[in-house]
């Protein structure tokens, strides 16, 4: 019961997840933070059978200030570009103490799971999440895609869309901004042909929580690419977090799907493609990314904005075909 | 202590020795990528694990950095952890080498000594090493393939002892000793066994026990992070010459943080690092003898923690003392081993003259003769008052 407003959250809140909290209050995200509501619903899924091993990035720093710690389950954090590679350390340790009979026992199903942010994946940690695929371990890799170096304060990475502003590609008198495409790191990890591969976002929780699951059932390495919103760096407010999560989903700027025995499966379909913006002179919270002030500068662009346009429409249609082809 | 007439005494490449040491050594995981001149070490491990005479997870990564990277992963998971590499590999783990020491990981790595590029080569000294001197790690060094083999197990025993719980570096030269077939009297999986207690972690990764591993260090913790760390890394000292004496003991092989060669009535010491001019100076010294020079020779084998009180003890009322690196600090003092031994000896009143002399850089060939005459040169040039600050010597002009 909620004194001030008289209200039973229980009555609301979903029953699909547990209440246990293993990624807990009190860190030091900023008010809004769509990857640290990931983590939420991220460890609620898997449970305290897991081990983290957590790249260097904004969800590593908020929440383990020595000696304070929002994890409940073991974590460890090395660098910020080779969480796949001590993820792959972790999980080849479980296998093998497993089979001498040290510290594990056989039955014993231990999640282990590395988290990096898009520069910690797609840039810089790229090289170490190839391998780790690669080598087929069993592991699960989650980027959270907040489309830039957030805790460096906003700079571009591979991952930041076309014509976003940020402190590394801002805009000017000569430049719209990020002037390149947002790498496809599903698409990557697809071409490793591991067990299972999926994108997901924070605005379709039990949906997130489902492929988290399945990723952890898998035998081998899974892939989660969850796009999570930095109101911070995006330059919205921070109530805006999750409609901006559920907008790129429904503009098809990040089309949610998996990819499953060579078989693509789009989890949510669109039945026509949202707009990505209209840049109207009144507010319109149906808008993506007006309400984004990493892409104000656009309002008078139209020739790069009907690019991008075209850009989501295309790869929707291809993700569409993809699906279409069927699995095998 | 065990009769060494019954042990088998076998001729083997240094490397492969190495490996097979390793196997007795019983590690949980190995993490390793291929560099000249690291190959064959690795090489073999991976066709013992494949022959299954070893069981062990032997993870061949696509990178050094991704090797150290798992080798923590396995190492705070807690398996007894495994890893070789050389020169650009060094390098290219170096970021992920400090972290290993600071995390307190006792991995163990096999560090096959070569040149740093440009120009590329794959040749030995001890650029690569040098260069990561200061990562926290503890760094021994074996001079013949016996010692290499020895000093393996001694490795992990003093990296897992809960006084330590560091790493540490076996650094042989590439080629000139990495390559070379040598007579080995070799140990068996019972000696070792004996010697050589399984890992217990002090702290794993463990979800029945959370624990948080990296965590991040602000200003009112850092400073105490390092002094723990260096105080553990000085305090190592007592353990490796425990486990050193413990080795003897059984084995009949007693090793030394410093080693002396001929030193007694010595006015004259040359101090080296490693194989190559380690065993030259040996025949140097001995024909210098024949000649009546009182000529004798000291060999770090413990480089970090750096042996000061035992420089200081064997230095102390020499005349002169010529200092062999195999590595140049580029317009700094010169070698880095010798600039670290005036350190240790400034300031005292029985300090010798020390002359940096920096030698047998990417493969270089120095032999006994040339070490010879330089002993002279040395001679006439403290007689002459004529010392430099560092001697770069056998460079063709």
């Amino acid at each position: 019961m909620n004194p001030k407003t008289n209200a039973n959250f229980n009555v609301f809140a979903s029953r699909l997840l547990p209440k246990e909290e293993l990624f807990t209050p009190g860190h030091r995200a900023c008010q809004g933070c769509g990857p640290a509501v990931a983590l939420r619903m991220i460890t609620k899924a898997l449970g305290r059978n897991l081990i983290v091993v957590n790249a260097t990035g904004c969800m590593e720093i908020i929440a383990s200030p020595y000696p304070f710690n929002a994890w409940e389950v073991p974590w460890i954090h090395v660098a910020f570009e080779n969480a796949a590679a001590v993820a792959s350390g972790v999980a080849a340790a479980i296998k093998v103490l497993k089979r001498k009979g040290k510290f594990f026992t056989q039955d014993e199903k231990i999640t282990v799971l590395a988290i990096g942010g898009d520069g910690g994946t797609m840039d810089i940690g790229l090289q170490a999440v190839s391998g780790a695929l690669e080598r087929g371990h069993d592991m699960m890799y989650i980027c959270y895609d907040n489309e830039a170096y957030m805790n460096t304060g906003i700079q571009r990475s591979s991952g930041t869309p076309m014509g976003a502003s940020t402190t590394t590609s801002p805009s000017g008198k000569v430049s719209q901004g990020q002037n390149t495409w947002k790498k496809d790191f599903a698409e990557i990890c697809i071409a490793h042909d591991i067990p299972y591969v999926a994108t997901a976002s924070i605005s379709h929780p039990l949906d997130l929580a489902a492929k988290v699951k399945k990723g952890a059932a898998a035998s081998g390495p899974a892939v989660l690419h969850v796009f999570a919103p930095c109101p911070t760096g995006w330059r919205c407010g921070p109530e805006l977090c999750i409609r901006m999560a559920r907008l790129a989903v429904e503009t098809g700027v990040f089309p949610l799907y998996e990819y499953e025995d060579h078989q693509y499966n789009i989890s949510v379909e669109l039945d026509s493609l949202r707009d990505v913006t209209e840049f109207t002179d009144h507010f319109d919270k149906r808008n993506y990314m007006e309400q984004q002030g990493r892409y104000k500068h656009l309002k008078g662009d139209q020739e790069l904005v009907d690019e991008i346009r075209h850009r989501v429409a295309e790869r929707w249609e291809r993700l569409q075909a993809k699906a279409a082809l069927g699995g095998k | 202590m065990i009769d060494s007439h019954k042990r088998q005494r076998i001729g083997i490449e240094v490397s492969i020795g190495a490996a097979e040491m390793v196997k007795l050594c019983r590690p949980d995981g190995i993490a390793a990528y291929p560099i000249t001149p690291q190959t064959h070490i690795v090489e073999h491990l991976s066709e013992i694990v494949a022959d299954g005479a070893l069981d062990a997870e032997f993870i061949p990564v696509e990178s050094e950095h991704s090797a150290m990277s798992t080798c923590i992963g396995l190492s705070a998971a807690g398996c007894r952890t495994y890893t070789a590499t050389s020169s650009q590999g060094l390098q290219l783990m170096s970021e992920i080498l400090f972290i290993a020491s600071s995390m307190r990981c006792p991995i163990v790595m096999t560090i096959v000594n070569r040149a740093l590029s440009a120009p590329i080569s794959i040749w030995g000294d001890l650029s690569d090493i040098m260069a990561n001197r200061d990562v926290g790690w503890i760094q021994i060094f074996g001079n013949n393939g016996q010692e290499v083999y020895d000093l393996t197990p001694c490795a992990f025993k003093i990296a897992e002892d809960h006084r330590v719980l560091l790493p540490v570096g076996v650094n042989l030269d590439g080629f000139t000793l990495s390559h070379v077939v040598e007579p080995l009297e070799t140990l068996t999986f019972e000696d070792i066994d004996s010697f050589l207690p399984p890992y217990e972690p002090k702290l794993r990764l463990d979800p029945d026990n959370p624990v948080m591993m990296g965590p991040v260090g602000a200003p009112e913790i850092f400073t105490e992070a390092k002094k723990a760390h260096e105080d553990a890394l000085v305090a190592s000292r007592l353990v490796i010459d425990e486990v050193f004496a413990e080795f003897g003991e059984r084995f009949g092989r007693h090793y030394k943080a410093v080693e002396e060669y001929k030193t007694d009535d010595a006015d004259t010491l040359i101090v080296t690092l490693g194989g190559t001019l380690g065993e030259t100076g040996h025949v140097a010294v001995d024909h210098l003898r024949e000649q009546g020079e009182k000529v004798g020779q000291a060999m770090l084998r413990v480089w970090r923690p750096f042996p000061f009180e035992d420089l200081q003890r064997i230095l102390a009322g020499r005349k002169l003392v010529m200092v062999y690196d195999r590595a140049i600090s580029l317009g700094g003092p010169g070698g880095p081993m010798a600039s670290e031994i005036k350190s240790a000896m400034y300031g005292r009143a029985d300090a010798p003259a020390i002359l940096s002399v920096i030698a047998a850089l990417g493969g270089r060939d120095v032999r006994w003769k040339d070490m010879v005459a330089q002993v002279a040169d040395a001679k006439e040039m403290l007689e002459n008052e004529q010392m430099p600050n560092y001697l770069m010597v056998g460079v063709r002009e």
